[in-house]
């Protein structure tokens, strides 16, 4: 599916994996840590101009609302230079998410698209049918002064989600399963494609957070099949025309795998490796300090919906610091109108404004040396959300919320 | 060219978060970024780079995020060329795109020992481990992708390509 979209892009009929070629890409993004080092380079190239300032997204989103003076710099250089180059698509604190769930709410992405991202979560909309992928700096100032960029070709591994999903389980559940199956370089240069019933049946909230987590492989692509569910997501968001690709019925797969989801139970991934997966039954004897929701992962409302349905009426652990971050301002006001964000607050969490800060250790959450916290984010390297001797363990919003109320690992049917 | 140094070498999936902390990307200071890297890896990296410029690692190299402070941070330390079993590709692309020479090679990473001498013939594709004797090939660069090398990065190749339209 990958390849078709690529081939498309650069003019092509077919294209062989391995080939590298140079494509037209549809969207390039940046954010308030990669943007500035992708201007420098911009200058450097010597043009004026963006290829096409509509194409251009930039979303100031990691240290916002500015954490410190530095940052506060890094985000008035890239606003000056949204400015000076008419970029359409730049969003200011107040109109500001996370940039992998705002990009799709805003209708900026579409199926068929190739889009590049200076963030590594940019694989997030291959769950519209797009091919979408992570690249540096340098590679978005190009992009920005030629609308292209060179790609390799990659292999493709597919994934067939079969059977019911259990109660609580989400497709953060599921991705968390895959990659303790194959690794965080099991896919490494590959595209991943999720497909299958299981897959069908999923809401877009949790495809975009199976998608997301591709890069956790090392995937270059993660991607789903357009069907019903993409395009009544797509209603009264796109504002450009899109074209669908499906999968060849004889497409060539490096490695093909069958996953029968209903053996799958709720999941962490224990520090230091999104690859340790473990049903989280199996480690309630782990406790925590703070927990977190929230992230271009699972900071949406289907995440916010499920860590409310399980906190309402009741107390968060005494020391547990809880964290809540809806990742769009439509999310937050939703999760408003909706009587979460009071479910939360009377249940002791602090509820933050849109900010990657917490899952890349940046801030609004930092751990100190020796402190643990389950995060609904996507990484759980060492000294991810601060300390190098603090610890992450990765989970769905399910598992969060109820071990924010235990105070330790725990599914929710222990807490209800 | 050629590469002559010393190695010191790491395990698999070095991510980005120990190469260069988030809590450093305030910044894209490259002397500043270059204090920091491997911090939460490795403390004595300073030290050690001082007299070993080469960087031996295992699978999975540089995984995580795309921030190109990393594979920046690592040059700005001085450190010459990568040589992994593998990368993972932001990382990969990252540290071609800004002239940072990255080798993929299972049997070299594998056999090569922290603070082995060696020289790397970046033309002829061989890699000499003086301290054991040694000798490992370098897979062939597909040529666009020596061309970047070449051109001393992306940046100016691109400018080098649009001059020849």
């Amino acid at each position: 599916m990958a390849q078709k979209i690529l081939a498309a892009h650069c003019g092509r009929d077919y294209l062989e994996p391995g080939e590298l070629v140079k494509a037209n890409v549809d969207i390039v993004l940046g954010n308030d840590i990669t943007m500035p080092l992708a201007i420098e380079e911009f200058k450097k190239i010597g043009v004026d101009k963006v290829f096409d300032s509509e194409k251009v997204v930039i979303v100031p989103d990691h240290f916002t609302p500015n954490k410190d003076i530095k940052s506060a710099e890094q985000c008035k250089f890239i606003r000056g230079f949204a400015n000076e180059q008419s970029i359409k698509n730049y969003f200011e604190i107040g109109s500001m998410g996370i940039e992998h769930a705002l990009l799709p709410e805003q209708g900026l992405v579409l199926p068929g698209d190739l889009i590049i991202g200076a963030d590594s979560h940019t694989c997030t909309y291959g769950a519209l049918g797009a091919a979408s992928t992570g690249v540096g700096s340098t590679d978005v100032a190009v992009a920005m002064a030629t609308g292209t960029a060179w790609f390799m070709v990659p292999q493709s591994l597919k994934f067939n989600y079969s059977g019911n999903l259990k109660k609580w389980v989400t497709g953060k559940d599921l991705i968390l399963y895959t990659i303790g199956l194959i690794g965080v370089d099991g896919a490494l240069y590959m595209s991943m494609e999720f497909a299958g019933q299981a897959i069908k049946s999923l809401s877009m909230d949790s495809r975009f957070a199976m998608c997301n987590m591709a890069i956790e492989a090392g995937g270059k692509f993660g991607i789903i099949e357009f069907d019903s569910t993409t395009q009544k997501y797509l209603e009264g968001r796109h504002r450009r025309p899109y074209r669908i690709y499906n999968a060849d019925s004889d497409a060539g797969y490096y490695r093909q795998y069958d996953i029968d989801c209903s053996d799958i139970e709720l999941q962490v991934s224990l520090p230091h490796l999104p690859s340790n997966a473990k049903s989280a039954s199996q480690c309630s004897d782990i406790k925590i300090d703070q927990a977190v929701i929230g992230s271009c992962t699972n900071g949406r409302m289907e995440d916010l919906e499920i860590a409310a349905s399980i906190l309402k009426g009741r107390k968060t652990a005494r020391n547990v610091r809880t964290i809540i971050f809806p990742a769009t301002q439509q999310i937050y006001l939703e999760a408003m109108e909706k009587g979460y964000l009071r479910t939360f607050i009377e249940a002791g969490c602090v509820v933050s404004t849109p900010t990657c800060g917490p899952c890349l250790g940046g801030h609004m959450g930092i751990l100190a040396a020796g402190e643990r916290a389950v995060a609904t984010t996507n990484r759980n390297f060492v000294g991810r959300m601060g300390h190098p001797k603090s610890e992450v363990i990765l989970s769905g919003p399910a598992v969060a919320a109820a071990s924010a109320i235990a105070g330790r690992i725990a599914v929710p049917q222990e807490v209800l | 060219m050629i590469i002559k140094d010393r190695a010191i070498k790491y395990g698999d999936n070095v991510d980005t978060d120990v190469i260069i902390p988030a809590r450093y990307l305030n910044t894209i200071n490259q002397e500043e970024l270059a204090a920091h890297c491997f911090e939460d890896l490795d403390a004595d990296f300073k030290q050690k780079v001082k007299d070993s410029k080469i960087i031996i690692a295992g699978d999975n190299f540089g995984c995580g995020s795309s921030r190109e402070h990393a594979p920046l941070s690592i040059k700005a330390s001085g450190v010459k060329l990568i040589i992994a079993k593998t990368f993972a590709r932001i990382f990969f692309r990252n540290a071609i795109n800004i002239g940072l020479p990255v080798i993929p090679g299972a049997e070299a990473a594998e056999k090569i020992s922290q603070g082995d001498e060696l020289e790397v013939d970046m033309d002829k594709g061989i890699i000499k481990d003086v301290t054991s004797g040694r000798e490992f090939k370098i897979n062939p660069v597909p040529a666009f992708i020596q061309e970047i090398i070449s051109s001393g990065g992306y940046i100016n190749y691109t400018k080098k390509s649009l001059s020849q339209g």
